[in-house]
């Protein structure tokens, strides 16, 4: 748990000293929102019934910049290599790496939903159901991003690889914290525990699978 | 004197025979689906479109996939050219099979349906997630140079994509409130006579064609694999023969030559 918690902490570091979560990813996300409201011509009724998507959607394209970002800072460095060498195990690295990403996420995802209670009058009429989807759903893009940001690593074309191999990938997951989300914002009458249940799964399916093969493709990276 | 033409071919003795087979299954598939079996009493000639895209996605998820499923842990396992070839052939082969289930689906579905396309169907949905991921799988192989690396990496992608086949297939089930399509007209006996003759020739002739396509795609790409290699020993060969050269000309240079003699 300790290598684990060191890997995140080091991600985190950086990403305190450097701010590029901070100065670019997170105004990024607010921009998309703001694109989006006058993409739907600043609609209120549309805004809000279209929240959960938007939302998510926003989440995604925030999470490929995120996991670049987590992947650039140990391709430059070749800290890799470092890792490999400090004798961590593959599956605790990229635990660490995940934790990391997840928290740099569920703090974006924070900002964002202030953004759309200001920007599209949404509220949350089931905060708990939305937490839970939330939660779930960042693990998810957090364990498959992790390993398919190192997949992407070394071969010239990682910006436009990362989001055609990922993007497909996250489908599920966009689709469950959509649901979860109509729930929590009382968009859609829906079984939103079900679908944050179903999220709990497919976290712990990609977590496991990222963990299993975290070694073989770093082999590589 | 005739110069020697040593073209290298995927063709064979069996290839052909298959070809024929796939070639004459096909005509006949074609006549009783469009010709022969009687149209559908509530779907009426739409249901002619059924013989050719229920046994595109059944070789597309139950064949394509899982020998892309196998190949690639064999890959992981054995460390061999041979299984990562065969992995990029059933992937290549899915893609072609899965796009066919697509399009056919998608031409159906606008006379019964009353649309191109249903994006509340989980299980069109989920049969385009698989597309995606196997185009993706195919533009990652591209973008690696390494044949190692090509060969670990995208068996891990293969895999976890192939995991989504039971996704596809549990979907009219698991979300039976959230679908259109209807669950298996085989299972549900609602095949008879010369529909379920057709349906069953067409599957079979569909299974062929996969076996005779994937043949040729894996030695296209064996004979790549070749290229690759004597690509390298050409090389190696070349730098080599330039280095001894070099050696061989320093060797006998003047200065040498006098100080050898001195």
């Amino acid at each position: 748990m300790r290598e684990i918690w060191a890997v995140a902490e080091k991600d985190l570091r950086i990403e305190l000293r450097s701010r590029i979560v901070a100065s670019q990813v997170l105004p990024f996300a607010l921009i998309v929102l703001i694109l989006f409201g006058l993409a739907l011509d600043a609609d209120k009724a549309t805004l809000r019934a279209f929240t959960p998507g938007l939302f998510w959607i926003t989440v995604l394209f925030t999470s490929i910049l995120t996991i670049q970002r987590s992947v650039a800072v140990e391709v430059e460095s070749e800290a890799f290599e470092s890792l490999r060498l400090a004798g961590t195990a593959p599956w605790r690295i990229f635990a660490g790496k995940a934790l990391a990403v997840s928290v740099q996420l569920i703090a974006i995802e924070v900002v964002l939903a202030v953004g759309v209670i200001v920007l599209y009058r949404s509220s949350f009429e089931a905060p708990g159901v939305a937490a839970v989807g939330a939660l779930s759903a960042t693990v998810a893009i957090a364990s498959a991003g992790s390993l398919y940001g190192v997949l992407a690593v070394g071969n010239g074309v990682r910006d436009t690889i990362l989001p055609m191999l990922l993007l497909p990938v996250l489908a599920p997951v966009l689709i469950g914290a959509t649901r979860a989300f109509d729930a929590g914002l009382g968009t859609a009458a829906v079984n939103g525990w079900a679908w944050a249940g179903l999220l709990g799964v497919v976290a712990i399916i990609y977590g496991t699978i990222g963990a299993a093969a975290y070694g073989v493709v770093l082999e590589d990276a | 004197m005739s110069e020697s033409t040593n073209v290298a071919t995927t063709g064979s003795r069996t290839t052909q025979i298959l070809g024929f087979v796939v070639l004459l299954g096909l005509s006949v598939v074609f006549v009783l689906a469009f010709v022969v079996t009687e149209p559908d009493a509530v779907q009426q000639d739409a249901v002619r479109m059924f013989y050719i895209h229920v046994p595109a996605a059944i070789v597309a998820l139950y064949l394509t996939v899982p020998a892309l499923a196998v190949a690639s842990a064999m890959a992981l396992y054995k460390k061999t050219r041979w299984w990562d070839i065969t992995a990029a052939a059933a992937a290549e082969l899915g893609v072609v099979f899965c796009g066919l289930t697509l399009v056919t689906g998608v031409i159906w579905g606008r006379p019964i349906w009353n649309t191109w396309w249903e994006w509340g169907d989980v299980r069109l949905l989920t049969t385009l997630v698989l597309f995606l991921m196997l185009l993706g799988y195919l533009a990652y192989r591209r973008s690696v140079v390494d044949p190692g690396t090509r060969a670990r990496r995208s068996a891990v992608i293969a895999l976890v994509a192939s995991t989504n086949v039971l996704l596809v297939n549990r979907s009219v089930i698991w979300w039976q409130n959230r679908t259109l399509h209807q669950k298996s007209s085989l299972i549900e006996g609602r095949l008879e006579d010369m529909k379920l003759f057709t349906f069953a020739l067409s599957t079979l002739v569909f299974a062929v064609m996969f076996f005779w396509m994937m043949i040729h795609r894996f030695r296209i790409g064996w004979l790549e694999h070749k290229i690759e290699t004597v690509g390298v020993d050409a090389a190696i060969a070349e730098r080599r023969a330039s280095a001894h050269a070099g050696l061989d000309e320093a060797i006998s240079h003047p200065a040498l030559e006098k100080e050898g003699s001195t």
